[in-house]
């Protein structure tokens, strides 16, 4: 694999969670409201995925959709813009961290309530067969989601018609606060996939290189009109479902055995998050040495400096964002009414 | 001018809209190779071919969100929920997603969408597969609801349906769907949501819809001969209501009687009602009275079914209360 890609990974990875830590700062603060899902520790999917991702490819995720949002393409400021509630946000305001939308970018949103995502995939992917161009679905979901009808509905459609979508499954481990075990009857949700005659993998989510080449592989036949692809992708939150949830439900070990495999690479100092002492793994028998950052250094993709200006890019690209969000314009009641019903811009309703 | 039924007139509207726009796609149970339950999509399969006329499983949540996801991408789907009955597996789709999308969105969405459903109260099909949703659908801002009662407005209103850049609901009558009428399919139609006067008036103001518009019309007839005046407004659209055609009628009358075949608590007369006596109120000779559906499940009982229901002698008698004042015990 090619210096550029390992980089860009990386520095996607980046971004992703010092923009995720500072959306947790600022909700501390007050300038962000509702509900608010964050990604840190899941980082490998969303970018390992988007970056198999073409321009003409449509996005649908779940409401845990800021990192999505970002590495799809939409600009940082405008996603924290949405997040301020502001007329510049991605949804000039009016989704908020569970609905972030870019028609542009082919971002067909983010979705609150859990196993709508799958009937809009195959909606947009019927879009694409009757099109006949080499377009995919990405449909992004988590464990929690497969208990939905409309999991098995949408699946035997997608199947049934062949159309051409890629499920990809988060498998976090936890619907909230219930465990996969207590949750679902089936836990290797790849294996549901087979009732539809769907081809899935499973694969070791905290690990972006693979992630990617599945997700290549994957989409590529997609493309070519072989029909619906499943991926699931065994990952970690690091944080509780939500800011509301100090995530107590989950063991002290199993935490500490994730975050060893952090795909950001536990090394990474000059952290603002809390990350566990290396000795301390180590004594629980757990090897952080694979972690990305090691190994981007050890095989020279980066030095400690590189790393370093890395680093200090992206947090001038955060407080860029955050101030571009602060400053930006509340918007108006006639701005709610134009995007109720949009389409009325060209017609007379009485 | 050509005579169709009510089914014709809609297939009609289906066929020219497929012609004249490739995006405009059908989808539903057995509305393709089978033609539709209710005959509405017959020959259309033959004509536009499987993927234009999508026979789907039994999956209502998940092929109208399938819609939903059409519409946001540059097609414009018409989906047949088979009876309304088993919208209600698909209201996720309809409130949460076809009419939020574009509002979350902040706009950048539009919701080319349009979804029929045949509905009411037709002979004995029992509870499960005689009811209407329409209180439940205006209550939901960003969905639009059509209610055509002759042949000529499920031509016209399902054409402006499909060609609405939001989503449509348009709730067909069961009952309807044999009756015939004169369609001039060449006519310039009035907007969607304008609501017609069906029988001018002097006395009282007669509000209906849907098949209960044509039971209201009945009505009037029987009242004409008593010398009473009853105009009847045939509404056409819930959802927005034109409230101008109303309120300059009701001005006119100083009395407002609505019929509806939908249940009377927390229902469409409850909203014209009070929409009315907001901007009414000082005309209004009375109290508005309603006459609605009995609040109870239908039953498959032919003669309880009947009572459950609105008849045009309960509309005629309500007028007569309404008339000489003593509505309030009719209501008790």
């Amino acid at each position: 694999m090619d210096r550029e890609l390992h980089i860009r990974f990386l520095r996607d990875m980046l971004r992703a969670r010092r923009m995720e830590e500072r959306i947790a700062q600022e909700y501390t603060r007050g300038n962000i409201g509702g509900f608010l899902h964050l990604y840190p520790g899941e980082e490998a999917v969303a970018v390992g995925v988007l970056a198999a991702a073409e321009p003409g490819d449509y996005v649908v995720t779940t409401y845990r959709d800021h990192v999505h949002a970002l590495v799809r393409g939409i600009p940082m400021r405008n996603i924290l813009a949405e997040l301020f509630g502001k007329r510049d946000g991605c949804s000039h305001g009016m989704g908020g961290s569970m609905h972030m939308f870019d028609a542009e970018r082919r971002f067909l949103g983010g979705y609150a309530i859990v196993g709508e995502i799958y009937p809009i995939a195959i909606g947009a992917a019927y879009t694409v067969l009757m099109r006949g161009l080499p377009e995919a679905v990405i449909c992004f979901f988590g464990d929690g989601a497969v208990n939905q009808g409309t999991f098995h509905e949408s699946l035997n459609m997608a199947a049934l018609w062949k159309l051409p979508v890629l499920f990809v499954c988060e498998n976090n481990h936890y619907q909230i606060g219930t465990e996969i075990h207590r949750h679902s009857a089936v836990t290797e949700v790849y294996k549901r996939a087979a009732a539809y005659n769907i081809p899935a993998t499973k694969i070791d989510g905290m690990d972006v290189e693979k992630v990617h080449a599945h997700s290549l592989e994957a989409l590529t036949r997609v493309r070519a009109g072989q029909g619906p692809q499943f991926l699931e992708f065994e990952t970690y939150r690091f944080r509780g479902h939500s800011m509301s949830d100090p995530g107590s439900y989950r063991p002290t070990v199993e935490v500490a055995a994730y975050e060893a495999q952090d795909p950001i690479a536990a090394e990474l100092r000059d952290l603002s998050m809390h990350y566990p002492d290396p000795d301390s793994l180590k004594s629980l028998g757990l090897d952080t040495s694979e972690s990305l950052g090691r190994r981007y250094i050890d095989k020279g993709h980066l030095d400690t400096a590189g790393l370093e200006a890395l680093e200090a890019e992206i947090r001038a690209e955060i407080d860029a964002a955050v101030a571009f969000a602060e400053a930006a314009p509340e918007p108006t009641l006639d701005d709610a009414r134009r995007a109720l019903r949009p389409g009325l811009i060209h017609e007379t309703l009485i | 001018m050509q005579t169709l039924s009510y089914w014709e007139a809609l297939n009609h509207a289906l066929d020219a809209e497929m012609a004249s726009d490739e995006a405009v796609i059908v989808l539903g149970e057995d509305v393709g190779l089978y033609g539709g339950t209710y005959r509405v999509t017959e020959g259309l399969y033959a004509k536009y071919g499987e993927r234009r006329v999508l026979d789907t499983p039994i999956s209502e949540g998940s092929f109208t969100g399938l819609a939903v996801g059409a519409a946001m991408t540059g097609l414009r789907p018409v989906v047949e929920i088979m009876t309304i009955n088993f919208a209600l597996l698909a209201l996720d789709a309809l409130i949460n997603m076809a009419a939020k999308i574009p509002f979350m969105s902040g706009g950048q969405f539009t919701m080319p969408l349009t979804v029929r459903m045949p509905g009411g109260v037709a002979h004995q099909l029992g509870a499960q597969h005689s009811q209407r949703l329409e209180h439940t659908l205006m209550n939901v801002a960003g969905l639009r609801i059509v209610v055509p009662a002759t042949p000529q407005d499920a031509y016209w209103q399902l054409r402006q349906a499909i060609r609405a850049d939001d989503c449509v609901i348009v709730l067909e009558h069961e009952v309807l769907n044999f009756d015939k009428g004169p369609v001039d399919e060449a006519a310039s139609a009035p907007p969607p949501h304008r609501a017609v006067v069906r029988r001018p008036g002097r006395d009282l103001t007669l509000i209906s819809y849907s098949r209960m518009a044509n039971q209201a019309l009945a009505a009037a007839g029987q009242l004409a001969a008593e010398g009473i005046e009853a105009e009847v407004i045939d509404l056409r659209s819930l959802s927005p209501i034109d409230w101008d055609t109303c309120a300059a009628s009701v001005r006119k009358t100083g009395h407002l009687l609505i019929a509806e075949e939908d249940s009377r608590f927390a229902g469409a007369g409850a909203e014209l009602a009070a929409g009315l006596t907001e901007r009414c109120f000082r005309s209004l000779r009375a109290a508005p009275l309603r006459v609605a559906a009995l609040d109870l499940p239908n039953a498959y009982n032919k003669r309880l079914e009947e009572h459950t229901i609105p008849q045009p002698a309960d509309i005629v008698a309500a007028a007569h209360a309404l008339v000489r004042d003593d509505a309030e015990e009719i209501v008790a």
